[in-house]
C-alpha cells in the first residue's frame, strides 16, 4: 500500500510540473505580457515598464524567470494585485469557502441521487423508470448551466419570489445559516444537474456491468432477497470506478461552478476568475489556474489511494 | 422468472433468451428512434443554417427603433418578435446558429484531427513517445476547460477562427485517450502484424491501416464534440469573450437578453432553447451512432 501511495506521489510530481509550464506559458501569452495592465496603460511611461520589469526580473532568460517563478509559487509567493496591491493566494484563498461550499454541497447532493438513479435505472433495466432517466440525463446534459441557472432565476426569483436571484447573504444579514441556505437552493440545484446526469449514466452502466457478472447470479441463486445481493454485493463492486470518476470530475466541478457563480453573483473562485479577466489581473488569473489544477491533482491523487484502498486488485497490481 | 422484491423492483433472473431478445429490440428501437430524431434535427439545423439568408425576413442587423420589444405574433413580419433595438429575433436566431454551427464544427475538426493525430502516434508507437505524449494529455486535463477556455480567449481578438481553435485546443485530449486504447488493441491483431511483415512504412500503417479501423470511435467523437463545441462557444460568448456584437451568436443574444429579462422573457428563452435542440440532437445522434458502431460499448451498457 505504502509503495502505492509513493508510486502515485512520484507520478504526481511531473504533472505538477507540467501544469506550471503550461500555467507559465500562458502568463507570457498574454498581450502584453504579465505587465500588461502597465504596458497597455498610455500613462505608464516606457521607462518606468522597463524599471519595473528589472523590480518583477522580467530583463532576465525565460527559464530563470520560470524557475524563480515557480519557486515563488511553491513557497506561497503568490504576487500581488494589480489594483489594491494586495497578496494573490489570500485574496484566492479568502474565495475557497464559498466555493468549496456551493461545489461540496452540488456534489454530494449530485452523488447521492445520481447513484441512486443510476442504480435503479440498472436494476430495472429497460423500465419506464430507465427510460426516462437516461433520457433525462441527455437533456440536463445539453441545457447551457448558464441559460439553466437565468431561466431558475427567473421562474423562482423573479417571478413566484421564493428565492433570493444572488448574491450569498441578505444586507445586514451576514452569518445569518438560515439566510444563507436560502441563497444556497438555487445555485445548488443549477450546479447538481448536470453532474447528477453525468453521475447517474456512469453508475448505471456501472451497475449493469457488475450485475450481469457470475458471482451476484450465485448470490441469487443462494436465494439471497435481492436487497442484499444490491446492497451488499452489487454495490462495494460498482462503487469502485465511481471513486475514481470523482477525481476526473474536479475539473467538470470547477468549470460548472465558474458559470453557477457568475449567474448567481456567489463569492467563490470563478466569480474571482471572471472578475480577474476583466480587470486583466494576470497574477490572480495565473494563481487561480494554478490552484484549481494542483487541486485536480490532489483531488486525483486521493481517488486513486481511496480506490487501491478498497479494491486490493489496483492495489497489487501497483 | 422474474422476482419482486420488498422494495418493489424487479429483477429478471433467467437469461431467456427470447424475452431478452424481444426486450433488447425494443430498447434498440427506442434507442435508435431518438438517435433518429436527432439526425433529422440535425440536418434542419445544418440547412437552415446554410439556407440563413434565404429563410431570414430581415437583415439581421437592422436596427428598427420603432420595432422595439415585439412580442412574438405581434407583427406579422416579425414571427419571433424583435430585440431592443428592434432587430427581428427569427433572423437573428438563424444568422446565429450559423455562427454557432459553424463554430461546432469547425471546433470538432480541429479536436478530432489532433485528437487521433496524438491517439494514433501514442498508441502505435508506445514507450517514451506514448509516455511524453499521455502525461501531456494528463497535465492538460488538470485545468478546468472553462478557465483555460477564457484565459485564452481573453488574450486574441476573438474572430470565428480564433473562436474555434481555442475550443479545439482545449478539447482533443479526450478523444486522443479513446484513440489511443482503441490503436492498442488494432496494434495487435494480424493485419498490422502482416502489414510490417511486408515492410509498409510507420506513416502507412498508421494512416492505411490503423486510421480506417479506428474510424467508429472517431467518427462518434466528432459527433458529441460538435456538442461540447457549441455549448462552449456559448458559455464563451455568454461572458463576453466570444463572438462580439453587433454580429450574432446563440450566446451573446443571452447576454443581451439577460438585461430585459422580467419583462421580455422570450428574448432569453429562445436561444436558450435553440443551443439545448443543437447540443442534445448532436448527443443523441452520436450516442446513437456509438451504439451501433462500437459493439464493446454496447456490451457494457
Amino acid at each position: 500500500m505504502l509503495q502505492f501511495i509513493l508510486k502515485r506521489l512520484l507520478y504526481a510530481i511531473p504533472l505538477l510540473i507540467g501544469v506550471s509550464i503550461i500555467g507559465f506559458a500562458l502568463m507570457h501569452l498574454a498581450p502584453g505580457g504579465p505587465l500588461g495592465v502597465y504596458t497597455l496603460n498610455p500613462t505608464v511611461s516606457v521607462q518606468d515598464i522597463e524599471r519595473i520589469k528589472v523590480i518583477y526580473g522580467l530583463d532576465q532568460p525565460t527559464y530563470i524567470q520560470y524557475m524563480r517563478w515557480a519557486g515563488n509559487m511553491l513557497v506561497g509567493d503568490w504576487g500581488n494585485t494589480f489594483f489594491g496591491g494586495r497578496p494573490v493566494l489570500i485574496v484566492i484563498l479568502e474565495r475557497v469557502p464559498a466555493t468549496l461550499l456551493l461545489a461540496g454541497l452540488s456534489l454530494s447532493i449530485a452523488i447521492l441521487l445520481g447513484t441512486g438513479i443510476g442504480m435503479l435505472g440498472a436494476v430495472q433495466r429497460y423500465s419506464i423508470f430507465d427510460y426516462l432517466a437516461t433520457t433525462g440525463a441527455m437533456f440536463a446534459l445539453s441545457f447551457p448551466t448558464f441559460w439553466f441557472g437565468l431561466m431558475a432565476i427567473f421562474v423562482f426569483a423573479v417571478e413566484m419570489r421564493w428565492f433570493p436571484s444572488g448574491g450569498m447573504f441578505e444586507l445586514g444579514e451576514e452569518g445569518n445559516v438560515l439566510d444563507l441556505l436560502h441563497h444556497l437552493v438555487l445555485p445548488t440545484v443549477v450546479l447538481s444537474l448536470v453532474i447528477v446526469a453525468t453521475w447517474s449514466r456512469y453508475s448505471r452502466s456501472g451497475f449493469l456491468e457488475v450485475i450481469g457478472q457470475d458471482y451476484i447470479r450465485t448470490a441469487h441463486a443462494k436465494g439471497l432477497s435481492n436487497r442484499l445481493v444490491i446492497t451488499r454485493h452489487a454495490f462495494p463492486n460498482a462503487a469502485i470506478p465511481l471513486i475514481a470518476l470523482l477525481g476526473v470530475q474536479m475539473p467538470f466541478l470547477f468549470s460548472g461552478a465558474l458559470v453557477t457563480e457568475t449567474i448567481f453573483g456567489w463569492p467563490g473562485m470563478g466569480r474571482l476568475f471572471v472578475d480577474a479577466l476583466t480587470m486583466k489581473e494576470y497574477p490572480v488569473l495565473m494563481g487561480l489556474m494554478m490552484f484549481t489544477a494542483v487541486f485536480v491533482i490532489v483531488g486525483n491523487l486521493l481517488a486513486d489511494i481511496g480506490v487501491a484502498m478498497v479494491d486490493p486488485r489496483i492495489r497489487l497490481e501497483g | 422468472m422474474t422476482e419482486t422484491d420488498n422494495i418493489g423492483t424487479t429483477v429478471d433472473l433467467t437469461p431467456m433468451r427470447s424475452k431478452k431478445l424481444s426486450r433488447s429490440v425494443f430498447r434498440r428501437f427506442l434507442r435508435h428512434r431518438l438517435a433518429v430524431v436527432g439526425g433529422a434535427m440535425v440536418v434542419i439545423l445544418l440547412s437552415s443554417a446554410l439556407c440563413a439568408p434565404l429563410l431570414a425576413p430581415h437583415d439581421p442587423l437592422l436596427i428598427e427603433t420603432s420595432q422595439r420589444f415585439l412580442a412574438p405574433g405581434d407583427n406579422a413580419a416579425f414571427p419571433l418578435g424583435t430585440d431592443e433595438l428592434g432587430r427581428d429575433t427569427l433572423s437573428r436566431l438563424l444568422y446565429g446558429g450559423q455562427i454557432s454551427l459553424v463554430v461546432g464544427i469547425t471546433a470538432m475538426l480541429m479536436t478530432v484531427i489532433t485528437g487521433s493525430l496524438v491517439g494514433i502516434v501514442s498508441g502505435y508507437f508506445g514507450g517514451w513517445i506514448d509516455n511524453v505524449l499521455m502525461r501531456f494529455v494528463d497535465t492538460m486535463l488538470c485545468f478546468p476547460q472553462v478557465f483555460l477556455l477564457l484565459v485564452i480567449a481573453a488574450f486574441v481578438t476573438p474572430s470565428l477562427l480564433s473562436i474555434s481553435l481555442i475550443i479545439g485546443l482545449t478539447s482533443w485530449m479526450e478523444v486522443a485517450r479513446i484513440i489511443r486504447s482503441e490503436i492498442l488493441t488494432l496494434k495487435e491483431q494480424d493485419f498490422i502484424k502482416a502489414a510490417v511483415c511486408y515492410g509498409s512504412s510507420h506513416t502507412r500503417i498508421m494512416v492505411r491501416e490503423l486510421l480506417p479501423n479506428a474510424m467508429a470511435p472517431i467518427l462518434v467523437a466528432a459527433t458529441l464534440k460538435v456538442a461540447t463545441a457549441v455549448l462552449m462557444e456559448s458559455y464563451i460568448s455568454y461572458l463576453g469573450y466570444g463572438i462580439q456584437p453587433p454580429l450574432a451568436s446563440w450566446g451573446n443574444m443571452l447576454t443581451n437578453a439577460q438585461g430585459y429579462f422580467d419583462t421580455v422573457p422570450f428574448l432569453a428563452i429562445l436561444p436558450g432553447v435553440m443551443i439545448t435542440l443543437t447540443v442534445m440532437s448532436f448527443n443523441f445522434l452520436g450516442d446513437g451512432l456509438r451504439d451501433a458502431l462500437d459493439p464493446r460499448l454496447k456490451m457494457g451498457q
